[in-house]
């Protein structure tokens, strides 16, 4: 069960000069659903797979808009995200209330990298398990960032954590170059196509297992989900045979 | 040690005699500041095509006493925002180390966003709704001079009271009365700001100081001024009234050694 010595707190160093605990955390990430976030110079994407526990529960939620001007998605445990979200929900209002601004992201993204670094340096407290894309735009246009439960926070072009999302990566690496002039569609598609990447052989993306959140200059954080999403889902894959007609009704009629 | 938690941390009763309790209650409730002592007089602002003026003496009173004549009651905040004090000068001093500790907390955050003219006002309106709702007002009038978001002069008021105003041009105190009209004769509305140059704006303010040391008995003709625009703060904290007439005096009539 337990690796060595070194990881029963998230205190104490490995003699390698590791924390296990914060690596463990960063494990619960991975085994999240994948999320994907891109930006150009006008907008901020996220897309996310969405897995229910059991066919009659609902499904999970991804992406959650935070602020009218940005959103997050998250991959790992949902309840660390939603005290994350909250906190971030609270914050961005001060920010809106005391002064009459918008939240910068940078700044929103800090100050949930601070709590995250804090859990890793005092005795009793766990990381947070769970790894967030934040994407939106501020006054200074449009940004994505990536946060990890060791407190690291990077400024990115794209991103993609979860489950197999080195393959969704591998989409984005080949692509990098055309995100910056992306119309809204197009990189809403490539979210989307960088998503279908990282998705097994037998899955799909459908209506009911995807989210997309859309922020772009002059316009508020949006989150997608069900019949809104189908024309991006029929657009993207056209040359796919009537879209997740396995998973009901619903999406038959979308191809029609 | 005593057995009563009351008197933990006292001078022991037996040591020392019975303790006198009268001096950790005070008779009746809280009292808080319920007027102002040492004030500052008008602060008189007006907008213009590119910027805003804002201008207010050197003098801060103590009654009709003239205590100290060089009060500098302009504050510059970040690039974009002049503050104008009108009212008590020690909270016009806590205002001042309040925003001190704001602007070293902006510039050690992240974000490249500065806090603008609007910003501040909103800020500055809420400190001044909640010392008020606390019963416990900061007795100052305050004018935020600057740009807002879009770089666009603004222009706004908050006052003890949490009240906020917002008008092409403004004045407290005596100014409210006395050079108001006046600057209303020459920006009425905001559709004619921009008609009005800075040259122009610089003067019709610096007129009113005048109309102002004229008939304000609280004033001084020593006087700061500030143009807030793209480029910057001007700010002139040793401006001296120029070409006072007092040649209307003579016409006065009613009070003093005069008989009608």
């Amino acid at each position: 069960m337990f690796r060595n010595n070194y990881d029963n707190d998230s205190v104490t160093f490995s003699p390698q000069g590791r924390i296990f605990q914060v690596e463990y955390a960063q494990e619960a990430v991975k085994q999240g659903s994948v999320v994907v976030g891109v930006v150009s110079k006008t907008h901020a994407v996220l897309a996310a797979i969405k897995r229910n526990a059991e066919e009659l529960s609902s499904y999970q939620k991804k992406v959650i808009a935070i602020d009218s001007h940005y959103g997050i998605a998250l991959a790992g445990l949902a309840s660390d995200a939603r005290v994350l979200s909250n906190f971030m929900k609270q914050q961005s209002l001060a920010s809106r209330l005391t002064y009459g601004r918008a939240i910068a992201l940078s700044e929103i993204t800090a100050r949930i990298a601070d709590r995250a670094q804090t859990n890793t340096q005092q005795y009793g407290r766990r990381p947070y398990g769970v790894g967030l894309l934040v994407a939106g735009v501020d006054a200074k246009g449009p940004h994505l960032f990536e946060f990890q439960p060791s407190g690291v926070t990077q400024e990115m072009v794209a991103c993609g954590i979860g489950a197999r999302s080195q393959m969704a990566r591998t989409y984005l690496e080949r692509h990098l170059e055309s995100f910056e002039n992306s119309s809204r569609e197009e990189l809403v598609k490539h979210a989307l196509r960088a998503l279908k990447e990282s998705l097994s052989q037998d899955k799909e993306l459908t209506v009911e297992n995807t989210s997309i959140g859309v922020s772009g200059v002059d316009e508020n954080f949006a989150l997608y989900e069900g019949q809104d999403i189908a024309e991006w889902l029929d657009a993207t894959f056209e040359n796919r045979e009537g879209g997740g007609d396995d998973e009901g009704g619903d999406s038959m009629e979308t191809d029609s | 040690m005593n057995h009563l938690p009351q008197a933990w941390g006292r001078p022991r009763d037996d040591v020392y005699g019975s303790y006198d309790h009268s001096h950790f209650q005070t008779a009746g409730p809280n009292q808080h500041t319920q007027s102002p002592i040492v004030t500052g007089t008008s602060v008189v602002a007006a907008k213009y095509k590119d910027g805003v003026v804002i201008a207010a003496d050197n003098l801060a009173s103590y009654g009709s006493l003239a205590r100290f004549t060089d009060v500098k009651r302009l504050r510059k905040f970040n690039d974009t925002v002049v503050v104008g004090f009108g009212g008590d000068v020690s909270d016009m001093q806590y205002l001042d180390r309040l925003l001190n500790s704001l602007e070293i907390r902006e510039n050690y955050s992240t974000t490249e966003d500065p806090l603008n003219a609007k910003n501040l006002h909103t800020y500055l309106s809420k400190v001044m709704y909640k010392r008020r709702s606390d019963f416990n007002p900061l007795w100052n009038h305050l004018l935020i001079a600057g740009l807002d978001g879009q770089a666009k002069p603004f222009l706004a008021s908050a006052d003890l009271l949490g009240t906020t105003f917002s008008s092409p041009t403004l004045a407290t105190g005596f100014g409210a009365h006395l050079a108001q009209p006046i600057l209303r004769r020459a920006i009425p509305d905001e559709a004619s700001v921009q008609n009005v140059s800075k040259e122009e704006a610089v003067k019709l303010v610096k007129e009113c100081m005048k109309v102002l040391f004229y008939r304000d008995a609280r004033s001084m003709d020593k006087y700061s001024l500030a143009t807030i625009t793209k480029e910057g703060v001007e700010l002139n904290e040793d401006l001296k009234l120029e070409n006072q007439s007092w040649a209307f005096a003579e016409q006065i009539r009613g009070y003093g050694t005069q008989t009608a």
